[in-house]
């Protein structure tokens, strides 16, 4: 347990917790786990893994013959995910459930380059048992070889390299049956087939261009700075030109002819400077009851309202990502945003604090539509949300939007979480609805739910 | 796809001649394939099979990690299949020692399904030939239905896990009936055990008094019997007439019961439909006994791809090549389970255990330790028995009767579990236990069950279909409950309504599931959560779902089906 945590806590007992919230707290506080950043280690540990396979998933070709085990995309069967979606749609105008889901969804990459990966899939839905609730506990394997009864004969860490974390949206089981696109186009199927709506006012108060002025162009003649390159260049062109080089290899400089018109200069210019339109924040709670599908659920939707602004704004969007748990801090790409580990408590104001000094110090209400998406359990130390409501009601005044989920852990949504409840308190759901919004969803959600979720969250 | 070269198939006859020789049965006729990554890119899809219909969802990657393999009867990735002839998929740079070793397993897998009784209803007929006229059925219908099509087999398919494969079976091994075994059948299997629900001491004096009549009567002792019976139950007549009338209804399953009985599908415009339905049952039925017999299955095979391999005088030089690639196939991991190697074992342990005499009630009686070790009385039988294993047994029954405390003891197997250790931070994996019971309820609970899930007569006598799940211990998956029923629904024509039991809500705790990364409070650590089942009727009707609580008057079995 870290001091500042311990002294946090110690203030909140201090103002008086009742016994469960302690229980929740102290939960939180003595986790083992840090916010370890996922290793990254490609190809050979899910081999090892292999072992714990169930007896049918073995089979002759890949097991005895040794052939991969493969199966079909949609890009090898010539059906375009449009054609999916369009096929999709017809059956929701028949009165049947939509059966597609384009789902699991980054692969986020170091240094920016975020990929997208749209994974048409489905799922046959049948009467089966449900193998989660006998899992839950502990799934009994068979085993071989020595140990007495009770001998620990081997361990795996918490949280695998490659697994644990990477549970995620976008972890797909192997990598073959993938469909590249950029958030853009992800974007558009949003938009398009699943019918998020359309941002009335794109923004276009501000004119798209600024300009900006540069030592760019080049002139002949005159102008302010002498380009020795391209002068010398034009300079043995012209000699080429009047014969006057006669043997390449013996080139004298001394007896080049130099016209005036050879001068190559630099002039000032005028630069179009595209401008990013819209500011998102994405804000985590990473604190340690995020553990599990809560963060999938909270990143699966970031990803998806990412594309959405990304299509809405012409790729015009500047995101900026904010991770918390009782501190707040910023990240500089998704990949962190996505893969950082799970750990320690809750402070949401701690996040909503940084946002606002982050807005204010850099002066970004004035340039930009702002929208602020914050995705959490619900659990809040601050109970009643004194520190974290006046921040909101601050962020209120510049954002176009600020959208909270809350995923919470139950099986069905209970609406009765510290965040929920603090934020219908204070009536700015009521009072503002254009400005900020709340969806709450059960831990079972599945990716349908989350798009309305989403539309919920942007829609006018 | 094209064949093997004459080289390869040569082999392939040699691995025949010595298979058959060692006592395999099989159809002469075999078809091998040279497979490409882009056949199987088609293939693996149609579950192997080159001529099943097409059905846009399987151009789509299904997600499985929720049913796993309950969803699907059949893996769909293995090499041979169980067509006439029997069709089998290669890779084309196999050398000739590892093609050997693969033909034998190959040959055995194609004897288990031709002489495994399990198998037994696909032996009249060639499958491919059979999904080929249906592929080309379907292709029509689809030319003049269109989406309307593939919303049928979606729903078909829907419900395919539910097909009656063990009525299908049974029905290949019964005996002739005759008109009086028929009323003698019911007299003392329905009559008096279900409805007049005697006790056991009477029936026995029953079936005394029967045996007497035979013997005293002969031919006139059936007679003579019913006479009595008529005499003591006045109403047996009638009641019995009745049961012939209504006869066969109960032994259709939910798919032939929909087919049979739903307004909607008898329509004259939605005749169509029940074909392709069909088509959907078949399929199902065709592939229900591979996952039936998975261990028996490889095991079998790699039995035999061992013991002729090194018989085989073909492929002196290569033991080695040998010995690596099938300790890779056939070693008993750590932990995990690998059904090629469980299999296995299981026949060889069962060889030696007749072999030496001690499958037998001497054996069973025996109780010293050390006599039981060396208690050996060459019978010699091994061989033969374990074909009859082969013909006769599933996985369950399988290990059901040989997986016993000796086999455990002398694999040196046992039951892992896996548990979170809070201070180091990492999971666990211990020895759980060694006793072949838990080995033996570990093993059945990972094979493949589906719901049992039957028709309540009684309560669909209004027209509505009133689905009763016999509750196993395992509820349903509940996101999947609304799409089925919407699917069964369209095909009934008719509300539908599904009573099965679900976890009530009487905890006040919620129920948090241990989160890795988290540590569970301690107090409730040591608490085992009590989950209180209770049954609940979801109600499908105009596409929407509705479900109620069902209080203790409510629930009833319905009687035996």
């Amino acid at each position: 347990m870290d001091p500042k945590s311990k002294q946090l806590f110690k203030r909140l007992k201090e103002k008086g917790l009742t016994p469960d919230r302690e229980r929740k707290i102290l939960a939180e506080l003595e986790a083992v786990d840090t916010h370890r950043f996922p290793i990254s280690s490609k190809a050979g540990s899910s081999k090892s893994y292999r072992k714990f396979q169930n007896i049918y998933n073995y089979d002759d070709l890949t097991f005895l013959q040794g052939i991969a085990a493969m199966q079909s995309t949609h890009s090898t069967s010539l059906r375009s995910i449009d054609e999916l979606l369009e096929r999709d749609k017809q059956r929701e105008e028949d009165g049947f459930p939509r059966k597609i889901n384009v789902g699991r969804l980054i692969k986020p990459g170091k240094g920016g380059k975020d990929k997208v990966v749209v994974v048409p899939s489905t799922v046959e839905e049948k009467f089966i048992h449900d193998p989660s609730l006998q899992a839950s506990e502990e799934e009994p394997y068979g085993g071989s070889g020595d140990g007495e009864e009770g001998e620990v004969i081997g361990e795996q860490p918490l949280h695998e390299p490659d697994g644990g974390d990477g549970t995620g949206p976008g972890q797909g089981e192997g990598a073959q049956h993938e469909m590249e696109s950029n958030a853009y186009d992800l974007g558009r199927i949003l938009t398009e087939k699943f019918q998020l709506p359309n941002l009335k006012d794109k923004g276009k108060k501000r004119s798209l261009t600024r300009y900006t002025y540069d030592l760019t162009d080049r002139h002949r003649g005159f102008g302010q700075l002498l380009d020795k390159k391209a002068t010398l260049k034009k300079i043995v062109e012209t000699n080429i030109h009047l014969g006057n080089l006669p043997d390449i290899n013996a080139i004298d400089p001394s007896e080049f002819l130099v016209s005036p018109a050879d001068m190559v200069y630099r002039v000032l210019s005028r630069e179009k400077d595209y401008e990013s339109q819209a500011m998102v924040f994405f804000l985590r709670d990473y604190s340690g009851s995020m553990a599990g599908r809560s963060t999938e659920l909270v990143v699966a939707q970031h990803v998806l309202i990412y594309s959405w602004l990304l299509y809405q704004y012409a790729m015009q969007v500047e995101t900026r990502f904010v991770l918390h748990d009782t501190e707040a801090s910023e990240v500089k790409d998704f990949y962190t945003y996505y893969n950082s580990a799970v750990a320690g408590g809750t402070q949401v104001s701690s996040a909503y604090r940084l946002v606002n000094e982050i807005v204010e110090k850099e002066n970004l209400s004035r340039d930009y539509n702002i929208y602020i998406f914050h995705g959490t359990d619900g659990d809040d130390w601050d109970t009643d949300g004194k520190e974290s409501l006046p921040q909101l009601e601050k962020m209120l005044r510049y954002a176009s939007r600020v959208g909270i989920s809350i995923a919470e852990h139950t099986q069905e949504a209970t609406h009765n979480t510290e965040v929920e409840k603090y934020l219908k308190k204070s009536g700015l759901l009521t009072e503002k609805p254009e400005l900020i919004r709340l969806d709450v969803m059960p831990e079972n959600t599945g990716e349908p739910r989350l798009i309305e979720g989403i539309k919920h969250l942007i829609s006018e | 796809m094209e064949l093997i070269d004459q080289h390869t198939k040569k082999i392939m006859e040699g691995c025949k001649e010595r298979a058959r020789e060692a006592g395999l049965e099989f159809q002469d006729e075999t078809l091998e394939y040279i497979v490409t990554n882009r056949d199987l890119l088609e293939l693996t899809p149609k579950l192997m099979i080159p001529t099943l219909y097409d059905y846009w969802v399987h151009d789509v990657e299904v997600l499985k990690e929720k049913g796993r393999y309950e969803l699907y009867p059949s893996n769909p990735y293995e090499t041979v299949i169980n067509t006439r002839p029997a069709i089998s998929y290669y890779n084309d740079n196999n050398p000739d020692w590892m093609n050997v070793m693969i033909f034998y397993h190959v040959l055995a897998h194609i004897d288990f399904f031709q002489n495994n009784l399990y198998f037994r209803h696909t032996w009249e007929y060639d499958f491919t030939g059979r999904a080929l006229s249906d592929k080309r059925m379907i292709a029509k219908f689809r030319s003049e239905k269109g989406r309307w099509l593939d919303y049928v087999i979606e729903f078909a398919r829907s419900i395919d896990n539910l097909v009656g494969y063990h009525s299908e079976l049974s029905a290949w091994n019964r005996p002739p009936v005759t008109n009086k075994t028929k009323m003698l059948d019911f007299y003392f299997d329905e009559f008096l055990q279900s409805q007049k629900q005697i006790k056991v001491n009477a029936y026995i004096k029953e079936i005394e008094r029967y045996n007497d009549c035979i013997k005293a009567g002969k031919d006139h002792g059936e007679k003579a019997f019913f006479a009595e019976v008529l005499r003591k139950y006045p109403e047996f007549d009638a009641i019995y007439k009745k049961s012939l009338k209504q006869g066969t209804d109960q032994k259709l399953d939910l798919v032939q019961h929909i087919l049979e009985h739903s307004d909607f599908l008898n329509r004259e415009e939605n005749r169509w439909m029940k074909p392709v339905i069909e088509v959907v049952r078949k399929t199902s039925l065709f592939f229900q006994p591979q996952i039936r017999t998975k261990i028996m299955n490889e095991g079998w095979a790699s039995y035999w791809h061992e013991k002729l391999f090194l018989q085989d005088d073909r492929i002196e030089g290569h033991e080695v090549d040998f010995a690596r690639t099938h300790a890779y196939v056939t070693s008993l991991p750590r932990v995990g389970m690998n059904p090629y190697a469980l299999g296995m074992r299981i026949f060889h342990y069962i060889e030696d255990l007749v072999d030496k005499g001690k499958y037998s009630i001497e054996f069973k009686r025996l109780l010293d330790a050390r006599e039981r070790a060396k208690f050996d009385a060459k019978t010699g039988a091994g061989q033969a028995f374990v074909y009859n294993v082969r013909e006769n047994l599933g996985d369950f029954m399988f290990i059901n009767t040989f997986v016993d405390q000796d086999f455990i003891n002398r694999n040196n197997l046992f039951v892992a579990g896996k548990r979170l250790n809070q201070n180091r931070g990492v999971w666990e994996y211990y020895v759980k236990s060694r006793k072949a019971e838990d080995y033996r309820q570990m093993l059945f609970d990972s094979l493949y069950h589906p719901p049992y899930i039957t028709i309540d007569p009684e309560k669909s006598k209004n027209g509505d279909l009133y689905l009763y799940h016999h509750f196993e211990g395992k509820p349903l998956v509940k996101e999947f409950i609304a799409n089925t029923m919407i699917g069964i629904e369209y095909m009934w024509g008719a509300p539908v309504k599904l009573e099965t039991s679900e976890v009530e809500k009487v905890e006040s705790q919620q129920i948090r599931i241990p989160i890795p990364g988290m540590a569970m409070p301690t107090e409730e650590a040591g608490k085992q959560l009590e989950i209180k089942w209770g049954r609940v009727l979801y109600t499908m009707k105009d596409r929407k779902l509705s479900k109620v609580t069902l209080t203790n008057s409510d629930v009833h079995k319905p009687a035996a089906s």
